[in-house]
C-alpha cells in the first residue's frame, strides 16, 4: 500500500486498523534467479534495484537474523560524499544523488536530512589536505566549502575556540551531507523490494554454498538448499566467516566500532561535526539524542561490543570541541562489526568462483554508500560488469598495486 | 508551604529542614529526601511531561528506573537536563524546573499533540512528510526537532571537574542491598580485598524501603550496622553513590561515583569520579525492578509502582496520596497495602488479578480478588479508578505491581542471553555470564529476604574459594522469607483507552499491535519501529510488558519472542565524567622542546605539531604580519646564519653487530657501506611499497648508528623497526632505543654556520670543510667539555649543521649559540621559515609523504635497491605502481609571478574542463619564496619529470581560482648543491 | 582487556598497540620465483577467524616488546601470551 499524509489521516480516523504488513514473511522457494545473502542495507538495496532498475524480480534476500540487523541498524547515520580519491568520490557522489531522491522513489520517509557535515581542521597541513579534498569533490560534481576559523565560529559558536589544546583553524563543509534515519532505510528498501516480488527470508542462515563443477549454484541454509543462477554476498561484518565457506580468504579483518547516543536534548547541533585532532563525530537525531562515535577498538573481533579505553577516548574528543556537553549523559553504547579492508575501501566484484559475487569491505563507512552499493551490486549481478562509478572496487587490486587508500596508512586495517 | 503528604516514620532527618524550589515554587524537605520524595511530601504530584504527547506525568518509581519525573537541575552553566527527581538527593537551595513543555508545566501548549494522537501512532512519520521534497529540512524536521528532545543544555562549558581512577579488588560486589551486604561482609571478614558499590546514597537497597527484620533488628538498622562494619575494614572499600555501569572484558567494570552532586557546590572538588575497577571476581547483587501493568490511562500522575509507594512511605515518611488503591498480580503488592495502612494511610481498595482469598486484612479497603483496573480518572492527578466490573473507586494514588524483573543488565553486557523462569514470570541471568561474574539475590530471581542473604553469602564463598582463599565469613544473617507468589498478568485487555507501556516515549499497547500488524515482529524491529525502550530509562519498566504483548500477538512464548540486548551504561553517565580531565588545554599533554623557555622569552609564536609545541616564527618589534617575520628569518639565514630547534625529529639509537645490515633491510638504499663518521639520507618504505618516512642516519661507530625520523613518524617508525627486529629478523644482533627526548638538537644553517659553531665547539674538534665535510658526523664536545654530536646535514639548502647535546643542556646551548652568533646577526627561525627553505630546496615533507606516494612518485625511484632485500621492494614493483604516466613530484611557479599558488589545487591541462577525468595531480606545498620574490610550489603531476616548462592550470575550485603555472624543477635554489659543500 | 605479559604480568591492553594476525611474522623470501604473489598473500589476505586468533600486540607504553597473544575473537578470552621474538626464533628453527 502506498504511504502518504492522507493515508495517515484516514487510518487515524478509522482506528489505524487498515495498515498492511510492510513486507511478507515467505518461505524460501527451491530456486531463484538471484540470491542475495544478507538483508542489511546493501543487500536489500541491491534486491530493490535488481527488481526496479534491472527487471529481475525472482530474487531472494536471505538473512540469518532479522532484516536490518547488521550495521544498517547500528551506525551513526551519517551521509556524505567528501572523499579524496578518484576511485571513491564519483561512487559516493552517485550515492548522495540516490539519497536525494530515495524517499520519493521508495515511498518511505527515511528522514534524509541534508543539514551539512563539517570537518574541523586544526593545522596548516590539515587545511592543505582539506583543500585538496574539497577540490576533488568539486571536480566530481559534489559540493564543498572551505571555511576559515571565523566561518566555523559563525556556524558553530558553541565549539571551543578559546581554550582548545588543538585550536580550530577552519573546516571543510559539505552542505549536502547530513543524516538519515538508518533503520528506515532498511525498512524502505525491504518494503520496496517485497512489493516487487522479492522474497525476504529472515531467520535463515547460510551454512554453505552449493558448488557444482566449480560454479556456485546456490546456498545451503538452516532452512534447506536454495538454488540460484547467481549468488551475491553482502554481509559486511561477517564477510570473513561467510566467504570462508566458499574457501576464500579476504583482504579484510573484522573489527568492532562502538557508537553512542546521549539522552534527548532540545536542539543543539546544526548538522554533523567531526573533530580533526582526535577521532570524534557527532550529530543530533530528530529525537534529540547526540549520536556520536570515534575510533574502532582496534583488535580483531566478532563480539558486538567494545571496551572502555575507546569509550573514554571518544568522549574526550567530544568534550575537547564541545565542553558544553559535560552535563549531558551518555545513554547507550553499542558495537557493530566492521569489514576493515586493507586500504579502507570496499569491494563490489565477481569472485574467482563463477556465479558468486561479493560486496563488502565497507570499513566503517558503509551506511552512506547503501544506495549506490545496492545499485552497483545490482548492476554487476544483472550485467556481469561493474557500474561505471564502481570500477575500482576489485578484489584483485592489491595484486595489481591499485589501492584506494584515502588515509594513506597502508595494509593495516585497524588504521583505516 | 506545609508538607501535607508527610506521614510518620521514615529515615529522613526531620530535625533539619532544607529549602528548595521547583518551577520557582518554594518547598521544604529534609536531609535524606530525594527531590521526588520531597515533592510528593509537598503534594506536588505532577513533575513532568511525556516526550511525544506531552501528557502530564508524576513519578512512577523511587529509583533510577524512573521514566517520567525528569527535571532540569541547577542553573546557569551548572544546568543539568533530564535528571531523575527520584534519585536526585535534596540539598539546601536546590533549584529544579520541569522540562519539555511550552508554557507552564500545568498548561503546556504542546499537549495538543495528545488530541491528535490517533494520527501519530507508531512510525507514522515514516509514512508522510515526503512531499514536497524540499520541505523536510525546512519545515517538517525543524518542527519535529523543536517538539522532540527533552531538557536543555546551557550552551556554556561545564564548570565542574571530573576525575578518573583505577581500583583493584578480589571481589567486586555490585549493589548494597541484602544480598550485596551479605556477600561483602562474608568476603570482607575473610580478608579479601572487597569493593562494594551502590548507586544509592544510603546503603541497604530495599532493606530501607521495607519493614522486614534481619538478625532481630529492622532491616535498615541492620544495613546501617553492616555499612559501619564494612567501612571499618581496611580491606573493604564501601562506595555509596556509585553506579557500576558496565561490565567489560577480563573483569574490568566501569563505575561512576557522584562525589558532590548532593552538595550545594562542588567547592573545588571533582563533581564525579569515573572508576575503572579491575576485579578478579564480581558478584552482581543489583536487585530487581518492579514492572507495571498496562491498563487505560495508566500513565497519569498518581499511578505509581507499588514498591515505590511503599518505599516513599517506609523510607521517606511520605504517602503519595490520601486514599491509596493497590492493583497487583502478586503478594508483594499486598505489603504496600499493609505497610501504608499500618502508618495510618487510608487504603481505598486492593485489586488483585488473582482469584482466591485476600492475602491480608486491610481495614476499610475494598478488596477485589480477580479484579482488574480498566481506567483512571483525573487529568493532572488521578482522583478515581474504574474497574472492569464497572465499579469506580476513589483513589488519588494507585499503586501498581505486576511483579519484579531482576536487574540482569550487567550480565548481558558481554552479550550473554538471559533465561526465562516461568514460576516468577521473568528473565533471570543465563549461563553465559561475563567471566568471573556471579549473581545473587533479587538480581538472580531470588526475591525473598532470607534466601537473598544466603545467596549473597554463598556467592562470596564460592568466589573466594575460586581464588584460593579461605572463606571465613561466619554465619549468614537471619531473616524470614516473605510471601512472594506471582501470577503473570500483563495488561487489562478490556481497557478501551490507551494503555501505556513506555511512559516516556509514549508507546502504548495499540502501538505494539500496530507494529505486529505491519510485520515489525522481531523484538528489535518492535523497539526500533515504536521507540519502545529507547528513552532515558532504556525501558527498564516497559520492555517486559511489550515483550509479553508481542508474544501474545504472535502466539509465541515470551522466551521464544526474545529480549533486546542490554548495553552499557546501566544508567546514563555524564560526558564530562567520561572525558575526565582530558579537556580544554589538557585534552592531550604538551611536549615542549628544550628551547621552549628561551623561545617564550623571545616572544615566539608557537604551533602545535602532533603533541609538540614548536616555535613557528619569532616576531620582532614593528613586524605586523607573520610573513614579515618569516621572510626576515629566511633572508637572514640564507644571508648569514639562522638557528632552529629540530629536537622534535625522531631519534633512534641503533647498536649491535648487525646494525648496518639491519638498516640495509629497513631502508631502500644501502647503509652497509656507509663509512664511520658519515651521514646518509635514507628512505623507508612500508611493505606495500609506499614511502613511510625519510631522514638521515649517521654512523658513529662500526656498530653504532643514530637515525632521525620525521616528527610525525617518530613513534610509528620506532614501532616498525622493533617489529622488524623482534618479529622478522630475531637472529640479528641489533638493539634500538628511542632517544628523541634524550637529545636537544638545533639546526645551524647559513653561510656563517661554521664560523658560529667554531665559537662553541671545543677546539680539539676541527670542523673545517676538509676535516668535517658535507655529510660528516662526529661525537664532539662543546662549551668546554659538554658532550655533543655534530652532523653536517642540511634541510635548508645552505651550509648547515645539526648539533645535539643531552636534553638538559638544550636551554644552555641555544643561549650559547645565539650569543656566539651575535656578531653574525644570527636569527632564530621557526617552522614556517624551515618550511619555506625546504620548499625552495625541493625537499619532500609531510605534505608529500602522505602514505599514498611511492619512491618513484617522489623522484627517488632509483634509490630502491633491487640487489638486496628490504621492506617494500617486492610489492613496490606491482604494475599499477609503475605506469608510464605515474605521478611525479616537481616544482611549479605561477606564469603570472604576482599570483599566489594554493596548496590543494588540482592540475588540469589548458583548455580542458575542470572535471575529475581531466585531473592530472595536485599541488602539495606552496610558499612565497623570499629568494625568488614570488610564489612557488611543489606538487605531483602525471609524468612530471618529462614535462619541464609545460604550462598547466592549477585549479582551486573551492576558492574560485584557476591560474596558469609552469612545471619546473623542484630545486628552486642551488640545484647543484654548491652551497652545501663550501 | 588485560594482557598477561610474560615479563611484566597483567597489563591493561590500553598500554599496547595492536598490529594484526601473527602470520605477519612469516615474511616471504624476496628471491622466491613467486615472491610477488607470496608477498601479496602475506600482506593482504587474512584468515580472520571467529574464534581463536593469534595476533601481534606491541607494548608501546611499556617494555616495547612485541607479543603474540592468542585470543578468542568471539569472547575475547586470552589463553596464551608469548614474546614474539621467542616465537620468531622458534619459527626460524623449524624452517
Amino acid at each position: 500500500m502506498g504511504y502518504s499524509g492522507w493515508k495517515v489521516i484516514w487510518q487515524g480516523l478509522t482506528g489505524n486498523t487498515g495498515w498492511k504488513p510492510a513486507w511478507r514473511e515467505p518461505d524460501p522457494k527451491p530456486s531463484y534467479d538471484v540470491i542475495i545473502v544478507g538483508a542489511g542495507g546493501h543487500g536489500l538495496a541491491a534486491a530493490y534495484y535488481l527488481a526496479k532498475e534491472f527487471g529481475i524480480t525472482n530474487v531472494a534476500v536471505i538473512e540469518k537474523g532479522w532484516l536490518g540487523s547488521g550495521n544498517i541498524g547500528r551506525n551513526t547515520t551519517i551521509i556524505r560524499s567528501n572523499y579524496l580519491l578518484p576511485g571513491n568520490e564519483p561512487f559516493y557522489e552517485f550515492s548522495m544523488k540516490l539519497w536525494e531522491g530515495l524517499e520519493q522513489d521508495f515511498n518511505y520517509n527515511a528522514m534524509v536530512s541534508q543539514r551539512g557535515i563539517l570537518n574541523l581542521c586544526h593545522s596548516d597541513p590539515q587545511r592543505d589536505a582539506f583543500n585538496r579534498r574539497g577540490n576533488s569533490m568539486r571536480l566530481a560534481g559534489a559540493d564543498a566549502v572551505l571555511l576559515d576559523a571565523d566561518g566555523v565560529r559563525e556556524m558553530c559558536p558553541f565549539l571551543d575556540f578559546d581554550n582548545a589544546r588543538f585550536p580550530i583553524k577552519g573546516g571543510i563543509l559539505q552542505p549536502r551531507g547530513g543524516t538519515v534515519r538508518h533503520d528506515a532505510v532498511a525498512w524502505g528498501y525491504a518494503r520496496g523490494a517485497d512489493s516487487q516480488g522479492v522474497d525476504i527470508i529472515q531467520n535463515c542462515e547460510v551454512t554453505g554454498f552449493v558448488m557444482e563443477s566449480g560454479v556456485c549454484m546456490g546456498v545451503e541454509t538452516n532452512r534447506g538448499t536454495i538454488r540460484a543462477k547467481k549468488v551475491g554476498v553482502a554481509v559486511a561484518g561477517s564477510s570473513g566467516r561467510v566467504m570462508a565457506k566458499a574457501g576464500m580468504r579476504l583482504p579484510i579483518e573484522s573489527h568492532v566500532l562502538q557508537a553512542f547516543v546521549t539522552e534527548g536534548l532540545k536542539p543543539v547541533l546544526p548538522g554533523v561535526i567531526t573533530f580533526g585532532a582526535g577521532h570524534f563525530y557527532v550529530s543530533q537525531s530528530d529525537k534529540g539524542g547526540l549520536v556520536f562515535g570515534g575510533d574502532i577498538d582496534g583488535y580483531n573481533t566478532y563480539a558486538q561490543r567494545g571496551n572502555l579505553p575507546v569509550v573514554e577516548d571518544v568522549c574526550e574528543g567530544g568534550m575537547a570541541i564541545m565542553p558544553m556537553i559535560g552535563r549531558t549523559r551518555l545513554l547507550r553504547s553499542w558495537g557493530g562489526i566492521m569489514d576493515m579492508s586493507m586500504d579502507g575501501s570496499p569491494f563490489i566484484d565477481k569472485t574467482h568462483i563463477d556465479g558468486l559475487y561479493f560486496n563488502g569491505g565497507w570499513c566503517y563507512g558503509g551506511f552512506k554508500a547503501t544506495p549506490a552499493s545496492g545499485f552497483c551490486f545490482a548492476h554487476l549481478l544483472a550485467k556481469d560488469e561493474p557500474h561505471p562509478t564502481a570500477t575500482k572496487y576489485r578484489l584483485d587490486r592489491f595484486r595489481r598495486g591499485a589501492m584506494i587508500d584515502e588515509k594513506g596508512v597502508g595494509a593495516q586495517p585497524n588504521l583505516h | 508551604m506545609t508538607q501535607k503528604n508527610r506521614i510518620t516514620g521514615g529515615l529522613v532527618d526531620r530535625s533539619t529542614t532544607l529549602n528548595f524550589s521547583f518551577n520557582g515554587n518554594r518547598f521544604q524537605g529534609h536531609p535524606g529526601d530525594t527531590l521526588a520524595s520531597a515533592l510528593l511530601a509537598n503534594g506536588q504530584i505532577m513533575m513532568g511531561r511525556s516526550f511525544k504527547y506531552h501528557r502530564p506525568r508524576g513519578a512512577l518509581s523511587a529509583g533510577s528506573e524512573e521514566p517520567n519525573a525528569l527535571v532540569q537541575l541547577r542553573k546557569g552553566s551548572h544546568q543539568e537536563p533530564n535528571t531523575r527527581a527520584t534519585v536526585a538527593e535534596l540539598f539546601e537551595g536546590l533549584e529544579a524546573t520541569s522540562q519539555n513543555h511550552r508554557g507552564s508545566l500545568e498548561n503546556d501548549f504542546m499537549e495538543i499533540t495528545d488530541l491528535f494522537s490517533r494520527f501519530l501512532s507508531a512510525g507514522f512519520y515514516y509514512k508522510t512528510f515526503m512531499w514536497p521534497k524540499s520541505f523536510w529540512e525546512k519545515v517538517y524536521e525543524p518542527i519535529i526537532r523543536h517538539s522532540a528532545g527533552l531538557g536543555r543544555i546551557s550552551f556554556e562549558p561545564d564548570p565542574d571537574i571530573y576525575d578518573k581512577g583505577f581500583l583493584h579488588c578480589d571481589l567486586l560486589v555490585i549493589g548494597g542491598g541484602p544480598a550485596g551486604l551479605s556477600a561483602a561482609l562474608a568476603a570482607g571478614r575473610s580478608g579479601a580485598r572487597v569493593i562494594i558499590a551502590d548507586e544509592d546514597f544510603m546503603i541497604g537497597g530495599r532493606l530501607n524501603a521495607e519493614t522486614l527484620e534481619v538478625d532481630g533488628i529492622s532491616g535498615s538498622e541492620w544495613a546501617a550496622r553492616a555499612a559501619v562494619e564494612l567501612a571499618a575494614m581496611d580491606n573493604v572499600r564501601l562506595m555509596a553513590r556509585t553506579t557500576v555501569y558496565g561490565a567489560y572484558d577480563h573483569g574490568i567494570y566501569g563505575a561512576l561515583e557522584r562525589v558532590t552532586d548532593h552538595l550545594v557546590t562542588s567547592n573545588g572538588k571533582p563533581r564525579q569520579i569515573l572508576w575503572r575497577v579491575y576485579s578478579r571476581r564480581a558478584v552482581l547483587c543489583a536487585g530487581a525492578t518492579e514492572r507495571p501493568i498496562a491498563f487505560g490511562n495508566n500513565d497519569r500522575p498518581g499511578v505509581m509502582l507499588a514498591g515505590a509507594v511503599r518505599a516513599y512511605a517506609n523510607r521517606w515518611g511520605v504517602s503519595p496520596g490520601k486514599r491509596v488503591a493497590i492493583f497487583t498480580n502478586n503478594d508483594d503488592g499486598w505489603r504496600t497495602a499493609s505497610d501504608l495502612s499500618r502508618q495510618g494511610v487510608n487504603i481505598s481498595a486492593v485489586i488483585d488479578t488473582r482469584d482466591g482469598e485476600p492475602r491480608a486484612q486491610i481495614p476499610g479497603a475494598t478488596i477485589a480478588m480477580g479484579g482488574r483496573v480498566m481506567d483512571t480518572r483525573g487529568r493532572k492527578a488521578i482522583h478515581s479508578i474504574k474497574l472492569v466490573d464497572g465499579r469506580t473507586i476513589d483513589a488519588d494514588c494507585l499503586a501498581v505491581s505486576g511483579g519484579w524483573n531482576p536487574n540482569i543488565h550487567l550480565t548481558g553486557h558481554q552479550r550473554g542471553r538471559p533465561a526465562w523462569r516461568e514460576d516468577i514470570s521473568t528473565f533471570v541471568p543465563g549461563q553465559d555470564l561475563p567471566a568471573g561474574m556471579s549473581v545473587a539475590g533479587a538480581a538472580n530471581g531470588t526475591f525473598t529476604l532470607a534466601a537473598a542473604l544466603a545467596e549473597g553469602h554463598a556467592a562470596s564463598d564460592r568466589a573466594l574459594s575460586d581464588l584460593g582463599m579461605t572463606p571465613k565469613g561466619g554465619d549468614i544473617a537471619k531473616a524470614e522469607d516473605e510471601a512472594a507468589n506471582v501470577t503473570a498478568f500483563w495488561h487489562v485487555s478490556e481497557s478501551k483507552a490507551r494503555a501505556w507501556l513506555d511512559q516516556q516515549n509514549d508507546v502504548t499497547v495499540k502501538d505494539i499491535k500496530l507494529a505486529h500488524r505491519e510485520s515489525f515482529r522481531s523484538v528489535e524491529h518492535l523497539k526500533r519501529y515504536t521507540t519502545l525502550g529507547m528513552a532515558t530509562d532504556q525501558g527498564k519498566t516497559a520492555n517486559m510488558l511489550a515483550l509479553a504483548l508481542m508474544a501474545e500477538c504472535t502466539g509465541k512464548t515470551i522466551p521464544e519472542t526474545g529480549t533486546t540486548i542490554f548495553r552499557p551504561p546501566y544508567t546514563p553517565i555524564p560526558m564530562g565524567a567520561l572525558a575526565g580531565r582530558s579537556r580544554g588545554k589538557d585534552f592531550r599533554p604538551y611536549r615542549l622542546t628544550p628551547s621552549h623557555k628561551w623561545a617564550e622569552e623571545q616572544g615566539a609564536i608557537f604551533v602545535t605539531t602532533g603533541m609538540w609545541l614548536r616555535s613557528q616564527w619569532f616576531p620582532q618589534p614593528g613586524e605586523t604580519h607573520w610573513r614579515e617575520s618569516v621572510d626576515r628569518e629566511v633572508a637572514a639565514t640564507r644571508g648569514s646564519v639562522g638557528i632552529c630547534d629540530v629536537t622534535t625529529l625522531g631519534k633512534i639509537d641503533i647498536q649491535g653487530r648487525d646494525a648496518a645490515e639491519f638498516l640495509n633491510k629497513v631502508y631502500v638504499n644501502g647503509f652497509a657501506t656507509l663509512d664511520v663518521g658519515k651521514v646518509r639520507y635514507g628512505l623507508m618504505l612500508r611493505e606495500d611499497g609506499m614511502a613511510m618516512d625519510d631522514g638521515t642516519t649517521a654512523r658513529l661507530g662500526k656498530n653504532h648508528f643514530v637515525m632521525t625520523t620525521t616528527t610525525a613518524n617518530a613513534g610509528p617508525v620506532f614501532r616498525h623497526m622493533e617489529f622488524c627486529r623482534q618479529c622478522l629478523w630475531p637472529d640479528m644482533d641489533v638493539h634500538l632505543i628511542s632517544t628523541t627526548d634524550g637529545w636537544a638538537q638545533f639546526a645551524v644553517a647559513g653561510p656563517n654556520a661554521r664560523k658560529l659553531l667554531q665559537k662553541v665547539v671545543d677546539s680539539d674538534h676541527s670542523i673545517t670543510n676538509e676535516d668535517f665535510p658535507f655529510m660528516a658526523c662526529g661525537e664532539i664536545t662543546v662549551c668546554g667539555g659538554t658532550t655533543a654530536r655534530l652532523f653536517r646535514i642540511s634541510f635548508s639548502g645552505e651550509l648547515a649543521y645539526e648539533i645535539a647535546v643531552p636534553a638538559r643542556y638544550g636551554d644552555s646551548l641555544i643561549r650559547a649559540l645565539m650569543a656566539a652568533g651575535e656578531e653574525f646577526n644570527v636569527v632564530a627561525y621557526g617552522t614556517e621559515a624551515l618550511g619555506v627553505m625546504r620548499i625552495e630546496k625541493g625537499h619532500a615533507a609531510g605534505n608529500e609523504l602522505t602514505g599514498q606516494t611511492t619512491a618513484a612518485n617522489l623522484g627517488m625511484g632509483r634509490m630502491v635497491s633491487k640487489k638486496k632485500d628490504c621492506i617494500g621492494n617486492v610489492l613496490s614493483e606491482r604494475p599499477a605502481l609503475n605506469q608510464d604516466d605515474d605521478l611525479r613530484l616537481v616544482g611549479f611557479k605561477p606564469v603570472n609571478k604576482s599570483e599566489a599558488l594554493a596548496s590543494g589545487a588540482h592540475f588540469i591541462a589548458r583548455g580542458k574542463s575542470a572535471v575529475m577525468a581531466n585531473d592530472e595531480g595536485w599541488m602539495s606545498s606552496v610558499t612565497f619564496s623570499p629568494e625568488l620574490g614570488h610564489s612557488i610550489g611543489l606538487g605531483f603531476i602525471k609524468s612530471g619529470q618529462e614535462r619541464m616548462g609545460e604550462i598547466v592550470r592549477a585549479v582551486d575550485l573551492v576558492h574560485n581560482k584557476d591560474i596558469e603555472v609552469e612545471i619546473v624543477s623542484p630545486h628552486f635554489i642551488d640545484p647543484e648543491g654548491d652551497r652545501l659543500r663550501v | 582487556m588485560i594482557i598477561n605479559h610474560p615479563h611484566l604480568g597483567p597489563r591493561d591492553a590500553q598500554e599496547f598497540v595492536y598490529l594484526g594476525d601473527a602470520s605477519l611474522m612469516d615474511r616471504p623470501d624476496w628471491q622466491d620465483e613467486n615472491a610477488a604473489d607470496n608477498f601479496h598473500d602475506y600482506l593482504y589476505l587474512r584468515d580472520n577467524p571467529d574464534g581463536e586468533h593469534r595476533e601481534l600486540w606491541y607494548h608501546e607504553q611499556g617494555d616495547r616488546s612485541w607479543l603474540v597473544v592468542t585470543r578468542n575473537t568471539l569472547t575475547h578470552e586470552i589463553t596464551r601470551v608469548e614474546l614474539a621474538r621467542d616465537v620468531a626464533i622458534a619459527m626460524r628453527r623449524r624452517k
